[in-house]
Parts: structure tokens; sequence; C-alpha cells
């Protein structure tokens, strides 16, 4: 199936770095993966696993003193986009990767109407005239919701609510037909019955225009909702990636069996003792040398704290930085091992 | 489990409590404007159990965390605490009851004072309270409590020496639970405790207060919006919306028999991690906002946003024209002229004659409206089944199954 479907971006070694006075923080560290049209991969993690800085590495929105490392490639539709300049990189941007935010009210400017921020928007990026833009900003209103687009157009940021404001940054994201939409933590910052609304429409946007999304967020409900693929990170390192299911059903890497243990059962009767990870994450000025979950790791081997694991190859969709994985590793119960190193 | 909320005598009763904000603004304005933040609630928690209040943002679950300790001084109702109502008692009487009753923040950041080191942190209630005062040597009572303390919460005594800063918001969270037991309280308010948290270490934190529950008998109330950790935490759950308890039943009974409206929205709102959750497809996706807590409408709450508040006029009924029934009425829909795409009515816009004539010349055969009774009267929290409390008009109608 995943071969006839077309590679829209490839991630090879991504490594992204931050030089503060304190030293370097290393955010991301070696993260390469493959996405294809239509699909959503998810990316969970914990604040500063690295999931954030790896979605805005691909936009290319890494501020000083935060620089993408040498050895890094992004690769959108065929072109290297870590080695354009800034003129040509803004010629992707909103065209062909739009970004949304967790924080709705942040990302608009307060003192422009949603009218004239989308017309701008639609305007820098396509030959539409004003007319035909403001046509275009109401539309794209009305489909993601917007009860009285007519109207409300012209409202500012602050007459509407957390979730207008959510719904209208998404409709000037895909007011160009991006070919990816990268998502931080869209529903974060929403309340959770707001929270269904947007989840719902991201679920039609992907259903109805088949538009390929990153997902990024801390919330395994929403990972579950939306994604086909996931990948789970941890201390700027991918630990895991699979489908949806194996991620949910098969998890072979301890960090994610985890974090699956530690929230507690929606359905549970009885009172299950939840099962933390203890332990706190890794110092990113100083990662371990071996795994980062390597310390918290109730399995960690010697080798866990000297090298970290290579992907291994769990099965055709799935793998797992683990060591367990291994030839030479000890059987233990809940992990199943396959054949062979990615 | 049920039989025994009956019997036993409450460690706190809360009877009508009302907490407004005075919103009005300019000095010559005549027109007042209250937030009603809590408005006619009433609830009991009972010794050794733990009282969950949920909602989403601007339904009142802090405030009423915050009136309880009289952080907020409550505009009614009581606050029955061992059987003294400490809304009738005065500020400077207040201090033996702060230390029966203890708060744990959200936001491990601000809620430690960044200059104080931890022990300072932890002894500022104890010095407050003198509890070692009648000791021998009262400082080193006190040292030794610290230390206990700090390992009780999983952190070592080198720590009690270092300022919050030089901890993970997990550590901090520890930090504010140790100075809450550093008072031997009897009811811990704990308001969001694990909102900022990561996921993996969200479980430490709960995991640890369930654990000093059972070791010395605590009582808590737990505020948050995270609705599986709630049930996880909570014997029962109150659920509020805007200011008003909807819902209250055992955790089990709410997740699985769930009676309001706004409940069963709120459930199944929860995005469940299963990738192939049988109730996925089947979500109840409530329309709108949360309206404002300003000067709220008569009526139930949830009224505006509510699917069983609907009702529809059709033209061919009854004796009156179809305008007549239409006018005064509160639109429950949205319309657009099918052409010009020109706003005819808002949902939840009162129907004027003029609108009412002007959906009549569309030719329209019906129109949704909102009941009467839900927009006109407020409902009260009635026990529906044992130990289950809803406030819904139609709540009879309504079935019990959690569908």
């Amino acid at each position: 199936m995943a071969e006839q479907k077309k590679k829209i971006l490839e991630v090879k070694n991504l490594q992204t770095s931050f030089y503060t006075h304190l030293g370097e923080v290393q955010a991301v560290r070696g993260v390469s993966y493959d996405l294809f049209e239509g699909e959503v991969l998810g990316i969970v993690g914990e604040s500063g696993s690295g999931k954030s800085v790896s979605a805005l590495s691909i936009m290319r929105l890494i501020e000083e003193p935060g620089v993408i490392k040498e050895g890094s490639s992004i690769i959108f539709d065929g072109v290297d986009i870590t080695e354009l300049d800034n003129k040509e990189m803004s010629e992707y941007r909103g065209n062909d990767i739009a970004m949304i935010f967790q924080d709705p009210m942040t990302s608009l400017n307060p003192v422009y109407s949603i009218k004239n921020q989308m017309v701008e928007v639609i305007r820098r990026h396509t030959d539409m005239n004003p007319e035909e833009a403001l046509k275009r900003a109401k539309e794209l209103l009305g489909m993601v919701g917007i009860p009285d687009p007519e109207q409300q157009i012209h409202d500012y940021p602050h007459q509407f609510s957390g979730g207008m404001r959510q719904r209208a940054l998404i409709a000037t994201a895909i007011s160009c037909n991006p070919k990816l939409l990268i998502a931080d933590e869209p529903t974060t910052a929403l309340d959770v019955t707001i929270q269904a609304q947007i989840i719902e429409l991201l679920k039609k946007l992907q259903e109805e225009i088949g538009m390929t999304i990153i997902l990024i967020t801390h919330d395994l409900g929403v990972i579950a909702e939306l994604s086909t693929h996931v990948i789970v990170m941890y201390g700027g390192m991918m630990m895991e990636k699979g489908t949806v299911e194996d991620i949910f059903y098969n998890p072979q890497h301890p960090y994610t069996k985890g974090l699956h243990k530690s929230i507690p059962k929606v359905g549970e009767k009885n009172k299950e003792r939840l099962v933390p990870i203890e332990g706190s994450p890794p110092d990113l000025m100083a990662p371990p040398a071996g795994c980062p979950f390597s310390p918290r790791c109730p399995h960690a081997m010697k080798i866990c704290l000297e090298k970290p694991a290579p992907l291994f190859e769990v099965s055709e969709s799935q793998v797992s930085a683990c060591w367990l994985q291994d030839d030479d590793a000890p059987d233990v119960a809940g992990y199943k091992k396959y054949k062979g190193a990615k | 489990m049920s039989e025994s909320y009956n019997t036993q005598k409450p460690l706190l009763e809360i009877k009508n409590l009302k907490k407004y904000f005075d919103k009005s603004r300019g000095l010559f304005s005549k027109e007042k404007r209250f937030l009603t933040a809590i408005d006619d609630v009433s609830f009991n928690i009972y010794k050794g159990e733990t009282f969950g209040l949920v909602g989403e943002s601007g339904c009142g679950k802090s405030t009423t965390g915050r009136t309880i300790v009289k952080l907020y001084e409550p505009t009614a109702g009581s606050i029955i605490f061992d059987g003294v109502d400490l809304a009738t008692v005065k500020e400077k009487d207040m201090l033996p009851y702060r230390r029966k009753i203890q708060m744990i923040f959200q936001d491990p950041y601000a809620s430690l004072n960044g200059r104080m080191t931890v022990t300072d942190i932890i002894a500022e209630g104890i010095d407050t309270h003198k509890i070692f005062d009648d000791m021998p040597d009262p400082n080193k009572a006190k040292q030794e409590r610290i230390y206990e303390l700090l390992e009780s919460v999983g952190l070592k005594k080198e720590h009690a020496n270092r300022y919050p800063h030089e901890f993970s918001g997990g550590q901090r969270q520890r930090i504010g639970i140790a100075r809450a037991l550093a008072v031997d309280p009897e009811l811990i308010i704990c308001d969001e405790p694990i909102s900022a948290l990561d996921v993996s270490i969200q479980a430490q934190v709960v995991n640890m207060l369930e654990d000093f529950q059972k070791e010395r008998g605590l009582t808590y109330l737990f505020i948050a919006h995270d609705l599986s950790m709630v049930k996880h935490i909570s014997d029962r759950i109150g659920v509020m919306y805007l200011g008003k308890l909807m819902e209250v039943a055992t955790s089990d009974e709410l997740y699985e028999y769930p009676l309001h409206p706004y409940t069963k929205a709120l459930l199944s709102s929860i995005p469940v991690p299963d990738p192939n959750n049988p109730n996925k497809g089947s979500r109840i996706v409530l329309e709108g906002d949360v309206p404002s807590p300003i000067n709220p409408k008569p009526g139930c709450r949830f009224a505006s946003r509510c699917e069983y508040s609907k009702s529809v006029v059709y033209r061919n009924e009854g004796s009156k024209s179809f305008v007549d029934r239409l006018e005064g009425r509160i639109a429950r829909v949205t319309l657009l002229h099918p052409e010009t795409n020109e706003l005819i009515v808002k949902s939840n816009q009162v129907i004027t004659r003029e609108i009412a004539e002007y959906i009549d010349s569309l030719g329209k055969d019906e129109f949704v409206v909102g009941r009467d009774r839900c927009f006109s009267e407020t409902p009260e929290l009635i026990e529906v089944k044992k130990e289950h409390f809803a406030a819904c008009h139609y709540i009879n109608d309504l079935d019990g199954t959690g569908k």
C-alpha cells in the first residue's frame, strides 16, 4: 500500500540544537522518518522530548540561538529545504507547508480583523484579487464551522472564543491548499468539549480533502483519535515508530509501554493502581551517553547506558530503538524479539 | 459503600453556596454586572473520601475550592466544616480552620516563593500554627519533621536548603504537597494538582496522594478538568457548568450511567487512547461555546447547547398562525438566507416579530426553537436514583443507559 503513495516528506538524521550561554541544548538528536500523502503522523512525547522543535525545524522556524545542524536533511517534495535560503523557504511556508499552534491567541494579530489577516495570507500566496480572496476566506470560515462567516469575518480576534480562534487559524492554514499541515498541540489550550469540536474538524479535513498532517501532542487520546502513524519521542530521540495500531496494541519500547500504563483506563471498574515511570526526563544539556530513557528504564542493561540503541525493525511497519530487540539481549516478558536492525 | 453516605456525618457540608464577583463598569453606570462564579451549589464531602469536581474553564470549580478556604468571601450560603459554618467565622478566627483545610495548587512554579528555601517553605505553616512550640526543642522537632516530610514525598534531606528553581515541575509539586501535609490537615483541596505535569509524572503524584490518604485518613476535594484522572482518583464526582452543579454521583455510576445531557457530552468528548475504540464516531459534539457567566439568563445554564432543549414549531398545527407561534421563542438553529447567505437569525437569539415574518416568507414548514421550560426555569438538583443527583427538567425522559 505505502509504496504506491507519494512520499511527501523525508526527514533524515535531523539534529537541532540551541547554543545558549549555559551550553548546547540538544533538543533533537538524530530523527529520521518518511511521510506519505494522506497520512496523519502523530508525534507524541513529553515536554522537552523535542517534538515541537522537530516540527519547527521542518518549517525552518528555528531562531537564534537554535541551529539545524550539519548532516540533517529535510526533503520536502524532492527538495532539501535545509539548503534553501530564507527567501526561498518563505515560498514554502503557507503555500506548501502550513502550521497551526497551541495558543490561537498568540498566533493572531489582535489589531487586525480576521478578514484582514485571512485575506492577507490568501493574497500573499495566490494571485486572487481582494474580492476573490474575501469570498474564499468566507467559504473557508464556513467550512470550519464558524456560524455566520458573512458577519463574523469582520470581527477581531478578541471577539472570538478560543475554539473559534483555532478554527479561524485552521481556515487560514488550509487557505492555500498546503500539501502538509503541521498541527502543534492544536487542542491543548482548549476545553474538552471544544477540543472534541477541533478533533472532529481535523478528522473531516483529513477524510474530505486527504490532507497530510503532522500532529504533535502529549495526549495519547488525541493521537489515537486522529493518527494513522505514530512516532514516540523522548529526550530528543525517536523511541518507537509504527502504525497507530502497532503503538497502541503492540508497543515494543519500554517508554511507550510505560506511557500506556501511567494513564488511567477509561473503562476501568476496579481501581487499578497507576504504574508511573519513576524518575524524571533527561537534562538535554548533558543527555545520557546511551539511550535517553535508560536511567528510568526498568530493563536497562549495561549497553543501554553506553550506546543509544539503533532502530530495530519489529515488523514491516514498526521500529523500536531498544536494545532488548538485539539478538544478544536476554528475553524479557512482554517483549518479542524480531529480526534485524534497520 | 453507597449506604454509608446516608448514615455518615459529612466532614464538609456546602449549602446553597454563592459567589458573585461585581463586574459593574463605570462609576455612574446604573447597570449592575455580576459574574456568577458559583450559583447556589450544595454538596457534602465525607471523611476519608475523595470528592472530584470537574468542569470546563470558567465553570466555577476552582472558585468553589478557594471559597471553601475563604480565600474568597462567599456571597451567600454556608460552608459547614466539622459542625462550624466557616462562612460566618471572622477572618481573625479563621487560623485554626486554615490548619485543618490545606490547599495544593495547579502551578508548582507560581505557588512556591522563589526566594525561600524548601525548608522555609515547609516551615512557614508549622511556624504560623505554632505546632512544635510546646516541645522542649521546637527547632529540632521542626527540622526532623521537615526531613521526614521530604522523604515521604520522595525527596531527599539534601534538598532541604535548595530553592524552588532547582527542581523540576514534578518535584515542585511534591514540595507543595509536603507543605500542605506539614500542618496535619484533615481536608486537602487539590486544585488541578497534576494539570501542569507531564503524563509520566502525573501518575507519580496521583499515587502519592492516594498513599497519603490511606495512611493519614485524609479527605480530598480534587478539582480538575482531566476527566479520566478525576474518575481514577475520586469516590464521588460533581460536574459543574457555569457556576451550577449539574450532576453528582459515585464515580463508577457517573461514568457508566451519566444522566445529564451535559455530562454525557463531556464524557463523550474525552479522547480515548484506543484507536479501535468502539464508541469512535458516536461522539456527541456540543455546538458553540460556554456562554458568558455575567448576568446569566434564567433557565438551565446548559440550555443554549443542549440537544434536548429543542422542540419544533410546525407551520400547520394549532389555530394560531406560524408567525404568532414563532414570535418570542428562542431560535435553536442558525438560519442564513438560502441565496444571499445573509444572517436571518442566530441560534439562541429571541425570534422577534420581524424575524418570524422573515422565516414565514421563506416558506419553511418547520423551525427549531427552544423548549420553554429550559429557557425560563432553572432546574433543581434532584435525586434521580439513589445517590445520583442531576439538574435537568426532562431527566426522566432521558434514558440512563449512558447513551
